[in-house]
């Protein structure tokens, strides 16, 4: 919308930003030139916002990007500002990681080019949360209100903070535009592994990198690998034996219909009960929804409590299949993706863990479901909603069970 | 003579309609519904009686502004207790007129207005079915009659037997814990 | 120029006319909120679907021509 230098600095990131293929890098993946340009394309100064939220609990990147490489992902922010002559930077950091945002406050302070004229940058303190992390729902958060996703359209790139077009990308993502812009990016990204591997934790690799690599990268598993993994709780459960081979690029995988998430790579050991797993992980990221459509709130509720049926003892035959078309039901029937993710990462542990599944059908809990405890679910401090909550709907009882549910 | 007869029967039958109004909309906010009474029914039927509730309002303004035996002006019927005729009770039904217009304008252009401000007017209806039933009792020159008393006791049970099933009409919980 | 019926799931309260009224676009899932199919409105529907769309009490139903889908 203006020419001149800023026409020119816009395009000359962008197209570097092309060239180096960066994208996303907070779960959707979505091209990050692609996005400066339609919030360029847009009326207004724009906002740049840094998502540091990081509700997702298999991930620990953005919070070491805070505190270890504050530098580059402010970098990244100054120059998507310049190149969009935006007038705000905002850093959202989770309340739950005061010495991440402490560093990066600090970081910021150390910096004059951040807060010359005509650019202000803030660290804000954003309530912990599953969804806090979607675009809307930090946005909302960051104006002072409850962390709720919006209805889209409008857009954040159209009209996000205080009604500006807005940029909100991940911690990871600002560090890569960063590293573009000073011509030292190489490609490399931060997978945060974890489960049943010796060094958990966070390994630099490359769109090359096979699973194999990565778990020398981590020291090597502890034990036989039932299942991974792969994208977080609203990711994709793989077998080992298909995820021995796979190049962890994301456009590879997701041809196979997986997905690296945010950059998650979690080895279930085999001394765990999948479907303990997956029905505690499934319950807390019920409780995690915003509350606020009916399909997320009665449908993840649903899930879950078929799920927790599974671990429960006693040999009354309990059906999967209810399961499944629960999770086809709330696909893209809520204002967010939330119902999306735990739809995908619940079928495809029924796909993987087939097996496992079954024998819980028939026979209820297993000696290793009270035990199992590998995926974490924190306890978030309590919530309460007010009048947004939904309460209405049909509850769980009055549906009608299919013939071999129960 | 017959005009005197015309207030007063279209004011009664204004006054049925009204209550015929508010409590099917009691019945539509406690999502009462049935294969033969759909939703969309009770709605459909919750704005055609108020609509026809307003026609034989405006009947009863009318003739009672034009009669010669009382003065109402026109200006009492939308600004209460100002008038010489029983400025009270008259105030009342200006009262009510006042209430049920904004009620009515702010339904006809709802969806220019969004959820919270119509619905914040609709509540008025609340207020202005009693005042139109405190007015038809004390204006009324039929109100000792049997009939009368007859009509107006099925009015009152019936909005609040509504009353009744919209605070008893249980809330469907998810079971979530929220 | 298509129009699509769609249903904004925050104001959504599972009132359920949407579905009485234009079941050929609308069913309610298990729990009573609507699954809105988006093929487009022809002209025998849009009649009813203007009628749907002025039926929700929350207004949560919208005829839209836009052809952006929500996210």
């Amino acid at each position: 919308m203006v020419s001149g230098p800023r026409r020119d600095r816009l395009g000359q990131l962008t197209d570097a930003l092309e060239r180096a293929d960066v994208r996303g890098r907070g779960g959707a993946g979505f091209p990050t030139a692609t996005k400066l340009r339609a919030v360029e394309a847009q009326r207004g100064t724009p906002t740049i916002i840094v998502n540091a939220a990081e509700g997702e609990p298999l991930s620990q990147k953005d919070r070491y990007l805070l505190t270890g490489r504050g530098d580059t992902v402010l970098d990244g922010a100054l120059a998507a500002a310049n190149a969009l002559s935006a007038d705000e930077i905002v850093i959202a950091v989770d309340q739950g990681s005061p010495a991440e945002a402490a560093a990066i406050g600090r970081a910021v302070q150390a910096r004059p080019d951040l807060t010359r004229r005509g650019l202000r940058t803030t660290v804000q303190v954003v309530p912990s949360g599953y969804v806090t992390g979607q675009e809307t729902a930090l946005i909302a958060a960051l104006a002072g209100g409850e962390p709720k996703p919006t209805q889209t359209p409008p857009y954040p790139f159209e009209r996000g903070r205080r009604g500006r077009p807005t940029l909100v990308s991940n911690t990871e993502t600002y560090s890569h535009i960063g590293r573009v812009a000073r011509g030292t990016y190489d490609g490399t990204r931060l997978l945060t592994v974890s489960g049943a591997v010796e060094q958990p934790g966070l390994i630099e690799t490359t769109s090359d990198t096979t699973m194999a690599g990565l778990l020398q990268s981590a020291g090597g598993i502890t034990e036989s690998i039932q299942g991974v993994l792969l994208g977080g709780y609203a990711g994709t459960w793989t077998t080992m034996a298909d995820a021995a081979a796979l190049k962890l690029d994301e456009q590879v995988l997701r041809e196979r219909g997986l997905t690296l998430g945010a950059g998650i790579v979690f080895l279930l050991a085999g001394s765990c009960c999948p479907v303990a797993e997956v029905a505690r992980v499934a319950k807390w990221m019920s409780t995690e929804s915003a509350g606020q459509c009916g399909p997320c709130v009665h449908g993840l509720g649903a899930i879950a409590g078929a799920l927790e049926q599974l671990t429960v003892p006693g040999d009354g035959f309990r059906s999967c299949v209810q399961i499944r078309s629960w999770s086809e039901m709330v696909k893209k029937r809520g204002a967010c993706a939330h119902p999306d993710g735990v739809a995908r990462f619940v079928t495809t542990a029924l796909t993987v863990f087939a097996a496992e599944f079954d024998d819980h059908a028939h026979h209820g809990r297993c000696d290793r479901c009270a035990d199992s405890t590998a995926l974490p679910t924190p306890r978030r401090r309590r919530r309460t909603y007010g009048s947004n909550t939904l309460r209405y709907g049909i509850p769980l009882s009055q549906i009608e069970p299919q013939a071999a549910w129960r | 003579m017959i005009q005197w007869y015309v207030i007063r029967a279209s004011g009664v039958v204004a006054l049925g309609l009204l209550t015929v109004t508010v409590v099917l909309g009691l019945l539509n906010r406690s999502r009462v519904t049935s294969d033969r009474w759909p939703r969309f029914v009770i709605d459909r039927l919750h704005r055609n009686a108020s609509l026809l509730a307003i026609a034989f309002l405006c009947v009863h303004i009318v003739t009672a502004i034009t009669d010669t035996w009382v003065s109402v002006r026109l200006v009492d019927v939308f600004i209460p207790f100002r008038g010489t005729y029983r400025p009270l009770w008259v105030g009342l039904g200006a009262t009510a007129v006042d209430l049920l217009a904004a009620v009515i304008v702010t339904s006809l252009v709802r969806v220019r207005l969004g959820v919270k401000t119509w619905r914040g007017v609709h509540w008025l209806a609340y207020l202005a079915w009693p005042v139109a039933v405190a007015h038809g009792l004390g204006i009324g020159t039929d109100s000792g009659q049997i009939w009368m008393l007859g009509i107006e006791v099925i009015c009152i049970g019936s909005v609040l037997a509504a009353l009744a099933v919209r605070l008893a009409a249980p809330v469907r919980l998810a079971g979530q814990a929220w | 120029m298509t129009q699509q019926l769609r249903v904004n799931p925050i104001e959504c309260t599972a009132h359920g006319l949407c579905a009485e009224l234009i079941p050929e676009r609308v069913t309610l899932d298990d729990w009573g909120y609507p699954i809105v199919d988006d093929t487009a409105i022809d002209k025998d529907l849009v009649a009813l679907a203007r009628r749907a769309v002025a039926a929700c009490p929350v207004f949560a139903l919208k005829l839209a021509t836009d052809a952006r889908r929500p996210r």
